[in-house]
């Protein structure tokens, strides 16, 4: 399977490549919980007339395929606009793909209708972003998170406020705090809130929407505990989407790299952090800030030129070559298929032409700059 | 060990003290709290009280006066030359009318008709409001496509030709007066729902409903409506005098309540032709329709402003600066702003 760096594939198996999921071939399929298979969003743009012809289309997500284990945790990465929202709500069933399956559980969940899909929200739940927003302003906390047993008509009366208030505990919230409104609580509180709500119904996969980019650092880390407390407790499977690889690396078991709608690299944690494929994956490792400034002095920081392109209309092959800095003539004509690189196992998986060899210094090639 | 203990006490007792501070505020409760320090509005619902306490106490009055507002007195209530007799003459506290009623009952019946029509029209036109703006809203798409150009239809109608075109065609009845004002009422209510849903579900609790699985009903009723309730209060307080004074105008023009029954309306109707005569007539059903009118949009506008924090602070602000108004970059300040209203006007005249 393995590719030479100077030796592209044909376009044609870009596809066929894409579609095997990860992982798929070493592991039995048993503990795969989700599947994603070619998965396409794209949002129209109607013009403003009276019959709103549509006019263009924002890609915002491309043909991802990628695959959640049970009790795992899958890290999405990307800059903002990259399609890691998208992603997630596709997978969670909020908005209709354009094309491509969600598996779940060997059970296709696309495009279900309401009330099809009503035993799979038992199953998959998300925890937002905003801390602020995703908790109605109007209804008591008590109310908030026994919502989702009235839904399902699980509990009731007293038996609801009991279950409730198990789940306040649990998540490290004052179960005597029932009747407060969300407006009463610091964001970190009410991100618990917002677990509780989610860990309501025992699902099986939490899909986390940035869940700790709206908090300050301390807090952060509490909720991250948290999570991998429940993680541990309930044998829980996470798609975590975050921007920050920091947080990612700290709760992933794999990573997946998002570029405006593609797949960039997926793969365990391990090597993608230490060993990078893709130049974007290696320019996101480098623009992190490092805790530690002796080992930032000595690190090369690649600065990506320009801006993220326009969705509407993405570069032509590789979406990722007018910043890159080892882009080729190729680059610009052929997609590269997410597929093994350099004799990686195939678990790893690189969509780039050009991938980054052991020992390869970035610094070294086209376009760069250090501080 | 003492010390132990008295730390622990007194953590305890730190922690439990703003625990009971701290206590659950409802947004109603933070209202009600700052319309209280509105003296307009609290004034406001004084009046209407006072207003709403006389047309129900009006039997009390008639058999306090011994004259129902039917009958008619033709020889202490009028004069000999057949004019309305004046307030306070043969015990007509405000005088009788042209053919000589006793005024003063006439008026507190016709109070219960004007609150009845206004507050019975008002929920009609709410209901109905928030329930269009809340479906055409939420659905989006061809549904409120179809709504929200009724609703643009309905505003747009000239609705006093049509209220009487109606009132001919149907008939003038209580009813019918009803369901036309309710009619071109629920309109306001509705574009105002609708563009509140547009804005609400967008927001991450909506689609926290819906990842839950929650039905758009539930959504539109339990997560979205809670959000509306104080525009639409706002609305409905304001709805409720304008419906008052559509029931007025249809009655004085005829097409609404029909004597015998009094109504502000159809009173002034007949006393127009007495207001040289007659003052006490005229004066006192307008009077009366000014009042109860003022005081609602008076009430309207101080739960408006209660609902709102921000406008609050604003008005706040303003007094704390004219309390001050030493220092001089706020003086400027408030000059430049009190300059700036005035430039449109002198340049207007």
């Amino acid at each position: 399977m393995s590719v030479g760096a100077g030796d592209p594939p044909p376009q044609h198996d870009a596809g066929v490549a894409v579609g095997v999921p990860p992982g798929s071939s070493d592991a039995g399929t048993d503990d795969i919980l989700v599947r994603v298979d070619n998965l396409v969003k794209y949002f129209p743009i109607r013009s403003a007339e009276l019959f709103r012809r549509t006019v263009g289309q924002v890609h915002a997500v491309d043909d991802v395929s990628l695959t959640i284990r049970r009790g795992q945790t899958l890290g999405l990465v990307g800059e903002t606009g990259s399609g890691k929202s998208t992603l997630a709500r596709c997978i969670a069933g909020l908005i209709p793909v354009t094309s491509g399956r969600v598996w779940f559980e060997d059970r296709q969940i696309t495009n279900l209708s309401r009330r099809k899909m009503q035993p799979f929200r038992r199953e998959i739940q998300m925890i937002f972003q905003d801390p602020y927003g995703s908790l109605n302003p109007r209804r008591r906390v008590g109310s908030i998170i026994g919502e989702p047993f009235a839904i399902h008509g699980l509990a009731s009366g007293a038996d609801r406020k009991r279950r409730v208030q198990e789940l306040m505990e649990r998540v490290g919230l004052n179960p005597e705090h029932y009747n407060r409104f969300p407006a009463e609580f610091s964001g970190g509180q009410r991100q618990r809130i917002g677990v509780a709500r989610a860990l309501a119904l025992r699902p099986k996969l939490i899909i986390c929407d940035e869940p700790v980019s709206a908090l300050d650092v301390s807090i952060q880390a509490q909720v991250l505990n948290l999570l991998a407390d429940l993680q541990d407790d309930y044998g829980l499977s996470y798609l975590f989407i975050a921007h920050d690889l920091d947080v990612v690396r700290h709760v992933s078991n794999s990573v997946a790299v998002m570029y405006l709608g593609r797949l960039a690299e997926v793969g365990p944690k391990a090597p993608i952090y230490e060993a990078p494929r893709h130049p974007y994956t290696a320019a996101l490792l480098s623009a992190a800030p490092a805790a530690d400034p002796e080992s930032a002095a000595q690190r090369q920081r690649i600065i990506l030129v320009g801006d993220i392109p326009s969705p509407i209309n993405p570069p032509s092959g590789c979406r990722f070559h007018p910043r890159c800095p080892k882009a080729r003539d190729l680059c610009a004509e052929a997609e590269p298929a997410l597929e093994p690189r350099l004799g990686d196992p195939d678990t790893h998986l690189t969509a780039c032409h050009f991938p980054i060899e052991a020992g390869e210094s970035l610094a070294a090639a086209g376009r760069r700059e250090t501080p | 060990m003492s010390i132990a203990t008295e730390f622990a006490a007194e953590a305890h007792a730190t922690e439990s003290a703003p625990e009971q501070a701290i206590e659950g505020r409802s947004q109603w409760y933070l209202t009600w709290r700052r319309l209280r320090h509105d003296r307009v509005a609290v004034g406001s619902v004084v009046v209407i009280l006072i207003i709403t306490l006389l047309a129900i106490a009006a039997p009390l009055f008639v058999s306090l006066t011994h004259h129902p507002p039917d009958s008619t007195y033709p020889l202490t209530g009028t004069t000999a030359a057949g004019l309305p007799v004046a307030p306070g003459v043969h015990g007509f506290w405000l005088g009788t009318d042209d053919v000589g009623r006793d005024l003063f009952i006439r008026i507190l019946y016709g109070a219960r008709v004007s609150l009845f029509v206004g507050v019975v029209t008002t929920a009609i036109a709410a209901a109905a409001g928030v329930s269009m703006g809340l479906i055409a809203g939420y659905f989006g798409g061809w549904v409120d496509a179809v709504l929200a150009r009724f609703i643009d239809a309905v505003l747009a109608f000239p609705y006093v030709v049509l209220a009487l075109a109606l009132a001919v065609v149907l008939g003038p009845s209580l009813p019918v007066i009803i369901g036309v004002i309710s009619f071109f009422s629920w309109a306001a209510i509705s574009r105002i729902v609708r563009g509140q849903t547009l804005s609400l579900k967008e927001k991450e609790f909506v689609e926290a409903a819906r990842s839950l699985g929650a039905s758009p009903w539930r959504i539109m009723f339990l997560d979205i409506l809670p959000n509306l309730l104080a525009p639409v209060l706002v609305l409905a307080t304001l709805a409720i005098p304008q419906a008052i004074v559509f029931e007025a105008t249809l009655s004085y023009l005829g097409l609404g309540i029909q004597q015998p029954t009094p109504s502000w309306g159809n009173i002034l109707a007949e006393a127009q032709n007495f207001y040289q005569e007659a003052w006490w007539f005229v004066v006192f059903p307008a009077a009366a329709l000014l009042i109860t009118t003022l005081a609602f949009n008076l009430l309207g506008d101080g739960i408006r402003d209660a609902m709102d924090p921000r406008t609050e602070r604003v008005f706040a602000a303003g007094r704390k600066r004219r309390r001050r108004g030493r220092a001089p970059a706020r003086t400027v300040a408030v000059t430049a702003a009190a300059g700036g209203p005035e430039q449109p006007s002198s340049a207007a005249s």
